[in-house]
């Protein structure tokens, strides 16, 4: 951030714009970078997933606009503006409204904590960790708001179904951040990421100390983003469409991009958490070795950035292998599931990871 | 009626209700208390439409009756007017249409694994198991003219003789590959088996008391196929298999078994088709066609259970009174006695093991 920063005041000093002007728009810069470039892979998000369930079921996938189906999102959200907005006569509409809104905007809060690269964390905090939890938790709010306020029975079940699950996958969540919280003795998401810094590279990272916590912590981030086999608030063999039944139009293209900025977010997580975020998963970074020292010091931040969205996609991947593979799960099952088996392995594997945190030099 | 409970309003238009049936709940949470099945909603007035027209004109709806086993009720109207006029089929001529049945059952009870799989959730499968069933309806397509609505038996025979019989057999040896991937993907998968097994518990009792037939009471343990004492089957040997689950699984299973069953009756009517090369047709003169005045009665053992037509004549061009049972129709009562008690994703589940098909049972 500080480089960036230095760059903008370097450019508005040389145009004899006062400092304290700076200091006050500076904010709009990684704004709007995060909302390019987020429009950006979420749109290319939806067409990967696309692609690869079409692959997994002996089907093509879009491939009819643009060249390979590129602008077949583009086309889709163009349609989703274009529609009209039909709110029920029975429900809340100010409530009604909100909900999408809410489920929208602690996605892109969400988005900026994550450290992208070494000059590109937009919010940086020394307890990072806590904040992406509780931002990420907070669309379960707009998801019941919705549900309640839609005046739609399978609406309303879908919402009551969203609220049990976030009992279930909350607890074994907490106790596995925990561990590596004890790994890397930091709630900094930065801080997270360097401890797995060793000259080991892919090896040294917390997945292998960690493994039982990044089972567990994907199992319940598949919970959380209801995704499959846990899509329980929007089945659709059951609820027709859970909670965003009575949602159309650009409501539900928010309801959609929130979905699916939440799961960019959390691959991002899961990469920091325990796929070593940033880092080059080979101990060193190639651009220092091919390039001069100063143009290799700017294209190890796309470098940096590159790893982690290779690590991110590598994780959206797995999550849309398990969709096109798996049923949905009973919403009794997934309590007792969370419960009685994820809960119980996260304390385990607390325990596991202080005992290699004491004995273990590694990490220090 | 307690107005603490949810009165939820399942279909016409809902995605797992296989077409048009409504189901109107009562519900604690997410507990169902009691289910009142609502049909109708696509009647079609295949009976009525009967007292109007000619055999011959009727011959080509009674397809639609049931669009996954259209041969079934085909077969079943021509078997009818055949016992009433004593027509008797060649050699040939049963063992066409016991192919073309066996297929048509393999297809029904392909696309039902997919649905099923569906209303669990699980997307993939429902793309697999088309595949499969595409290359029994390019072979129909190939054979007579139509993918679905084959109108391909008349009275007294077949419309004219089958060809390409290597297609069957390669199929049978694909399907023999699949059926190891579904086991791969299907039977194998812990989420599956957590939701099936032991859901939906059909007792034989009420299973025999509620006029269940067919695979279903089948895999309630209760050894009951119609295609033992069938005509046509009368030189073929196969074993209808029968399970103890009593449960949506044991349904799932049976299903998977009857594919097999089905095809070593297809292998079977294979051999017997290069045994008897003859091809003759005892056709009868359609137009005018007058059945003797009397009740006519017979029956088959069709995808969704027994299926049977009933005519009575009175002697002129068209039936006096035509019925027709369908095996679905009694399963959709079941559904009342099943889903008390049970959740919602669970109840989803249980209505989607017994393979309904509501065309065949709104008619």
């Amino acid at each position: 951030m500080n480089y960036l920063y230095f760059l903008y005041m370097e450019f508005l000093a040389k145009h004899n714009i006062p400092q304290l002007f700076g200091d006050i728009t500076f904010f709009c810069i990684p704004i709007t970078i995060i909302f390019a470039a987020l429009l950006v892979i979420v749109l290319a998000l939806v067409l990967f997933e696309r692609k690869l369930l079409g692959w997994f079921t002996q089907r093509k996938g879009p491939n009819r606009v643009g060249f390979w189906g590129v602008l077949q999102t583009l086309a889709d959200a163009f349609k989703l503006l274009c529609k009209e907005n039909i709110t029920p006569s029975g429900a809340n509409r100010f409530l009604f409204n909100l909900a999408p809104i809410m489920m929208f905007t602690p996605a892109l809060v969400v988005l900026g904590i994550i450290p992208y690269s070494s000059e590109f964390t937009f919010i940086s905090t020394e307890t990072n960790l806590l904040l992406f939890v509780i931002f990420s938790a907070l669309p379960v709010l707009s998801i019941l708001i919705g549900g309640k306020s839609s005046d739609n029975k399978y609406a309303l079940l879908g919402a009551v179904r969203n609220i049990a699950q976030i009992l279930a996958y909350e607890l074994p969540i907490a106790f596995s951040l925990m561990s590596i919280m004890v790994l890397a003795s930091s709630m900094n998401l930065t801080g997270i990421m360097l401890a797995q810094s060793t000259k080991y590279g892919a090896l040294g990272w917390f997945w292998i100390p960690c493994f039982i916590g990044f089972v567990v912590i994907f199992i319940c981030t598949l919970a959380e983003l209801n995704r499959c086999p846990f899509d329980l608030p929007e089945a659709e063999s059951e609820l027709i469409c859970g909670y965003n039944t009575e949602y159309s139009g650009m409501r539900f293209a928010l309801f959609y991009l929130g979905e699916y900025t939440l799961l960019l977010a959390n691959a991002l997580f899961i990469s920091i958490l325990f796929l070593g975020g940033y880092l080059s998963p080979f101990g060193k970074y190639i651009s220092p070795i091919l390039f001069s020292q100063n143009v290799g010091n700017i294209v190890l931040y796309f470098e940096q950035a590159f790893w982690l969205f290779l690590k991110a996609f590598f994780v959206i991947f797995i999550v849309i292998w398990i969709r096109a593979t798996m049923p949905r799960m009973a919403s009794f099952d997934l309590l007792k599931f969370s419960w009685c088996r994820l809960l119980p392995v996260s304390i385990l594997n607390l325990f596991i990871v202080i005992i290699i945190k004491y004995f273990g030099g590694l990490y220090a | 009626m307690n107005s603490t409970f949810l009165k939820l309003n399942l279909g016409p238009q809902h995605p797992s209700t296989h077409g048009v049936l409504r189901l109107i709940l009562e519900m604690q949470g997410e507990k169902i208390i009691s289910c009142e099945p609502d049909i109708g909603y696509l009647h079609r007035g295949m009976e009525k439409m009967a007292e109007k027209m000619s055999y011959i004109r009727y011959l080509p709806t009674v397809d639609r009756i049931d669009y996954l086993a259209g041969f079934f009720y085909s077969e079943l109207f021509c078997r009818t007017v055949e016992s009433a006029l004593e027509l008797d089929l060649s050699e040939r001529v049963k063992y066409i249409r016991v192919l073309l049945l066996e297929l048509n059952r393999i297809a029904s009870h392909l696309l039902w694994i997919g649905a099923f799989l569906m209303d669990l959730g699980a997307v993939s499968p429902f793309f697999y198991v088309f595949r499969e069933r595409e290359l029994i309806l390019k072979y129909f397509e190939k054979i007579t003219g139509q993918r679905m609505m084959n109108n391909y038996f008349v009275f007294g025979g077949v419309r004219h003789d089958i060809f390409d019989l290597d297609d069957v057999e390669e199929f049978l040896k694909i399907l023999q590959n699949k059926i190891q991937d579904y086991n791969k993907i299907i039977t194998d998968n812990p989420i599956f088996v957590q939701r099936t097994l032991s859901k939906g518990i059909l007792a034989p009792d009420l299973a025999v008391n509620s006029s269940i037939t067919g695979v279903n009471l089948r895999a309630s343990g209760v050894k009951l196929d119609f295609r033992e004492n069938d005509y046509l089957y009368k030189d073929i040997e196969f074993n209808p298999a029968v399970l103890n689950g009593k449960d949506s699984l044991s349904r799932y299973k049976a299903r998977i078994e009857e594919l097999q069953t089905s095809s070593e009756i297809i292998k079977q009517c294979l051999e017997k088709l290069k045994e008897h090369t003859n091809f003759r047709n005892d056709l009868v003169n359609p137009i005018n066609l007058k059945l003797p005045t009397g009740e006519f009665y017979s029956q088959i053992e069709a995808p969704r259970g027994l299926a049977s037509c009933f005519i009575k004549s009175d002697g002129g061009t068209s039936p006096y009174r035509l019925k027709w049972r369908t095996g679905s129709y009694y399963s959709v009562n079941l559904l009342r006695h099943l889903l008390k008690g049970e959740y919602l994703n669970d109840a989803i589940a249980i209505a989607g093991s017994l393979d309904i098909i509501l065309p065949e049972v709104d008619k």
